[in-house]
């Protein structure tokens, strides 16, 4: 059983492998492209890790911000993580020794899949836990890796971030499918393009955060009182 | 401030800041304490909105009504759907659509 929970985590890792390899590389040749060598890689996505804040925070180092400016900058660009932590509320429950680590490493990629929870069969904390580590690890490498590249030839890798929007793209789908209700996806779709229209790029996450969370809660109340009188 | 310790100082204030976006939910809600219904609802629905979401900020940066339209970005897009109805295979359409992006922006819309 234990290695089935093993298996059964490394196998569900496997997108994110993909996408972290190479979004972990770009993050890693641009932090080389600032002057920074493969210690800061290292340091950074073992500390901080987070894909698209690393990305956020290599500007922030090397521009010289403020510590204040970047605990702000760093707030806003991660708030999208309070949303991840209600909904992994349940599922973590109960972890036990494995829950600080599950918290710490609950990135984009890494919720993406947990959210889904835990396949049939799995001991649950030590399968959250295996592909939380497993996912870190492909971040990891895949930092060290770019910024290797990037301290030593000239690497065209523009666009290379592109992975992530796939992974999301196909994970849309994914849920798309095996969804009872298609509802809640086109919500969080359809505020959040408003909202980008309204507030514009830089401004527009926290506002459809807000926008999708009522949004859900009126659509839960509908759904609710027709299940009632039905 | 020296540079160098400027930078370390940077890192450990974005690590600290992530880490409690992170564990903010997880604090108000501690093991123990009973989650209130609507927030236990939203935590079922939440997921799928929120990939939703996510996709919208990985193209927020297109700019519609100027050249290319955002035609690179809808065109890879487009390809990840077909590859992945059509293959089934997550590393396929990963890899397929970010190496079409890569050409299109590297060669293509220049």
């Amino acid at each position: 059983m234990k290695d089935y929970t093993a298996k059964a985590a490394f196998k569900s890792s496997l997108p994110v492998m993909v996408g972290y390899l190479t979004l972990g590389t770009a993050f890693g040749v641009l932090l080389a492209q600032k002057g920074y060598g493969l210690i800061w890689a290292f340091v950074m996505s073992l500390t901080i890790y987070a894909g698209s804040g690393q990305i956020v925070a290599v500007d922030l180092i090397s521009s010289g911000a403020s510590l204040i400016t970047s605990a702000i900058m760093t707030l806003i660009v991660n708030a999208r993580h309070i949303f991840y932590g209600i909904s992994m509320l349940e599922k973590y429950r109960g972890t036990g020794k494995y829950k600080p680590y599950l918290i710490f490493s609950l990135t984009d990629e890494t919720y993406a899949l947990v959210s889904g929870g835990n396949p049939e069969n799995t001991d649950k904390g030590r399968y959250f836990f295996i592909l939380s580590v497993l996912n870190q690890c492909y971040w990891i490498t895949g930092s060290l890796i770019g910024n290797a590249i990037g301290l030593s030839v000239s690497f065209n890798s523009a666009g290379i971030d592109f992975s992530m929007t796939a992974l999301f793209v196909v994970i849309f789908i994914e849920q798309l499918k095996g969804a009872k209700s298609k509802a809640p996806a086109f919500i969080g779709v359809i505020c959040s393009v408003l909202c980008l229209a309204v507030f514009g790029a830089e401004n527009f996450l926290i506002p459809s955060m807000l926008l999708i969370a009522v949004s859900l809660s009126v659509y839960g109340a509908i759904t609710r009182k027709e299940s009632k009188n039905g | 401030m020296d540079k160098t310790l400027h930078d370390i100082l940077t890192v450990a204030v974005i690590a600290a800041a992530t880490m409690s976006t992170r564990a903010l939910s997880f604090i108000v809600f501690s093991e123990g304490r009973k989650i209130p219904r609507v927030v236990l609802f939203l935590s079922r629905v939440l997921p799928s909105a929120v990939i939703g979401m996510l996709i919208v900020y990985c193209l927020r940066n297109i700019s519609p009504l100027a050249y290319p339209f955002g035609a690179p970005e809808f065109i890879s897009v487009a390809l990840v759907v077909l590859l992945h109805l059509w293959l089934k295979n997550t590393l396929v359409s990963i890899v397929g659509g970010t190496v079409c992006y890569m050409l299109l922006i590297q060669l293509v819309f220049v």
